[in-house]
């Protein structure tokens, strides 16, 4: 088996028994992503790509079909084994930023470090969070809580979380939905960078805008792929946020 | 298990809200307290009641002498003739019997240089001090000799020499008992008020003979007090005391009654221990209140706390860390509860002891009892709040409002 396919998707089918009616959330989607791929799940509202954002991040199991994540058959595993994968091998990263409240970004960094099955000794868990965060470019502010962050700022912390026990997948759920554009693209760059680097993230967005900071754009309706393609005008978030500000400068000088 | 991150992460969350922390506590403070409290106070007073029991001395058995009827007359415990020195005698033979004293009781008018005082005088044989646990604080106790010879020599207790010597040293003194100068040769060390309210101290000790035949002229004695080897065959020399009785008196029916010091403790720390346990039961119940409050807190953090779960369960939280960390906040409250809870009472009764004078016992074994039960609360009240957040799905937990 190859090591190098992040994530193996083979006829994954999801349906919610609710009530009277069953709905199929995802019917028979099969995926492949590598390792370095920086991909885009899109699709309005109703076409399965949460339902489908959940099985990729272990949350959920899918009702039929197969999924590899990093090798492992993530498929039929129970609640504690899927919750030991969502810590060893995904980082989520959420448009609510989800932090944990009046706790500081180094501790809300270290929190996923609290879970591991290997014991991390204090300084290490220490360590490995302030270098999260300076990867974020949030190292002066590690004792600052999230009400002390701008939403710009509150996202990076939640990247140096989802990246902080270096997971094989970095999953991102609308992840600008709450920011306004300049920092947007800001956010962007820091997964570009990420990406550069070798991490591997898979974003869902219904913004056309943002898909276009991926490498690859998987389209979906009604719980199937429809396209899924290379992203052909990829923009660069550094250029951009450059042009940005020289609007802004001559809106100044006018 | 990681406990160590679970006890920091529940004592970071009970920072968090320390006014609802504080209050939750409350209701184990005041539970405890009140056990705590109230155990040291009644045990203070049930060891009171206790050492008063064996200062009238140790594996003590008491002979009294029947109801006594004759024709209409009836009277008490002590008052009918059926015992006599020779029973006395009799009894001192018998096995584990380390003490015997034939106890002759009347009040008599004492004089001494000009002043006199009614005092209970006593005829004694001289193991009564031993017997009663009494020591001589001067002089010394008067002989079997004295006995014998029906000597006019008397120990008298700390109230007597108060009131006939007050300034002088009464040994060598001379008493008056019915006209009859009796020689000081000991004073009783001071002992106090007995459970009835007594002074034991007002008190002259003579010899049984002289009593019965130089003051009263009786034939017979009130009691006998006899003294065991120890606590453990006071029910058999009890047996054997009424077996040769029996056959001594040639009666089908008892005409005398034996008693001993345990049974009477017994029935005086009776009343103490069925108020310690009102008062325990009493403190119980607020516990369980106060475990009630620990659930209903624990319920609203974990409703407020959703997101929170979800956002730990995304991240690899397993539903039983997540439980631990509930229940250690839950037993965190509950235990710092009891423990401020012990503290609080042990400090209320030492001010009760200090401004009341009240006796206060310090019931290590109740600090145990108290500080268990309350982390116990502490894990029933919460268990199924954090079962209750365990069981959540990480997924609707995510995107709780």
């Amino acid at each position: 088996m190859q090591t190098n396919h992040v994530i193996k998707l083979d006829e994954i089918h999801k349906t919610y028994h609710t009530g009277e009616v069953d709905v199929h959330a995802v019917r028979g989607i099969s995926l492949e992503i590598l390792a370095g791929e920086f991909v885009a799940i899109m699709g309005s509202s109703g076409s399965g790509k949460s339902t489908l954002m959940n099985m990729i991040g272990a949350l959920d199991r899918p009702t039929q079909g197969k999924y590899l994540l990093d090798g492992t058959d993530v498929s039929k595993l129970n609640r504690d084994a899927l919750a030991d994968i969502r810590n060893e091998k995904i980082g989520f990263v959420f448009q609510g930023f989800n932090l944990l409240a009046r706790t500081s970004a180094l501790e809300n960094v270290e929190m996923p470090m609290l879970y591991n099955r290997q014991r991390i000794a204090a300084h290490e868990q220490h360590e490995r969070a302030t270098n999260a965060l300076e990867l974020v470019g949030l190292g002066q502010r590690a004792d600052h809580h999230p009400n002390q962050l701008s939403g710009g700022q509150q996202q990076r912390v939640a990247i140096a979380r989802a990246l902080v026990n270096r997971p094989a997948l970095l999953l991102a759920d609308e992840p600008t939905g709450n920011l306004d554009s300049q920092t947007s693209i800001e956010i962007m760059g820091v997964f570009q960078k990420l990406n550069d680097q070798g991490i591997t993230i898979i974003m869902v967005t219904h913004e056309l805008d943002v898909a276009r900071y991926t490498k690859r754009m998987v389209i979906l309706r009604d719980g199937k792929i429809v396209t899924d393609e290379a992203v052909a005008d990829r923009l660069n978030a550094e250029q951009e946020l450059g042009k940005l500000k020289q609007a802004q400068q001559a809106v100044q000088l006018a | 298990m990681r406990i160590f991150a679970s006890l920091r992460i529940a004592g970071r969350a009970l920072r968090r809200n320390k006014m609802r922390s504080l209050l939750t506590m409350l209701g184990i403070i005041i539970g405890v307290g009140a056990v705590i409290g109230s155990v040291s106070l009644t045990s203070g007073a049930t060891k009171q009641v206790e050492d008063q029991v064996s200062s009238l001395g140790e594996s003590v058995i008491t002979v009294f002498s029947g109801n006594f009827t004759s024709g209409a007359m009836r009277g008490g415990w002590g008052s009918a003739p059926t015992l006599t020195v020779a029973d006395a005698q009799a009894i001192a033979g018998l096995k584990n019997v380390v003490g015997v004293s034939p106890e002759v009781r009347d009040r008599e008018q004492v004089l001494a240089e000009g002043l006199n005082w009614n005092t209970q005088v006593m005829g004694e044989s001289p193991d009564y001090p031993q017997i009663r646990n009494w020591s001589i604080a001067k002089g010394a106790m008067f002989s079997d000799q004295d006995v014998r010879s029906l000597a006019k020599s008397a120990v008298v207790g700390q109230t007597v020499v108060d009131q006939l010597f007050p300034n002088e040293d009464p040994i060598g003194q001379t008493i008056r008992i019915r006209n009859l100068p009796f020689l000081i040769v000991g004073v009783l060390a001071p002992k106090g008020f007995n459970l009835f309210g007594q002074d034991q101290d007002d008190t002259v000790v003579v010899p049984y003979s002289s009593h019965m035949h130089r003051i009263t002229t009786r034939t017979f004695v009130n009691d006998i007090l006899v003294q065991a080897a120890n606590d453990k065959v006071i029910d058999s020399v009890q047996a054997d005391i009424t077996d040769l009785l029996l056959v001594r008196h040639r009666s089908k029916e008892q005409d005398f009654t034996v008693r001993n010091q345990l049974e009477l403790m017994q029935a005086v720390t009776a009343t103490s221990r069925a108020m310690s346990f009102l008062l325990a039961g009493v403190a119980a119940v607020s516990l369980v209140v106060g475990g009630i409050g620990i659930m209903n807190i624990m319920l609203v953090s974990v409703t407020e706390r959703t997101r929170e779960i979800g956002i730990r369960m995304a991240v690899g939280a397993r539903a039983a860390d997540i439980l631990v960390q509930f229940l250690i906040e839950a037993v965190t409250l509950s235990a710092i509860g009891g423990s401020i809870g012990i503290i609080g009472g042990m400090t209320f009764s030492w001010l009760i002891a200090h401004f009341k004078h009240w006796p206060v016992v310090t019931p290590f074994g109740w600090m145990a009892i108290a500080f268990v039960s309350s982390a116990v609360i502490g894990i029933v009240s919460g268990f199924y709040p954090a079962w209750k957040a365990s069981k959540l799905d990480p997924i609707d937990a995510l995107h709780y409002e």
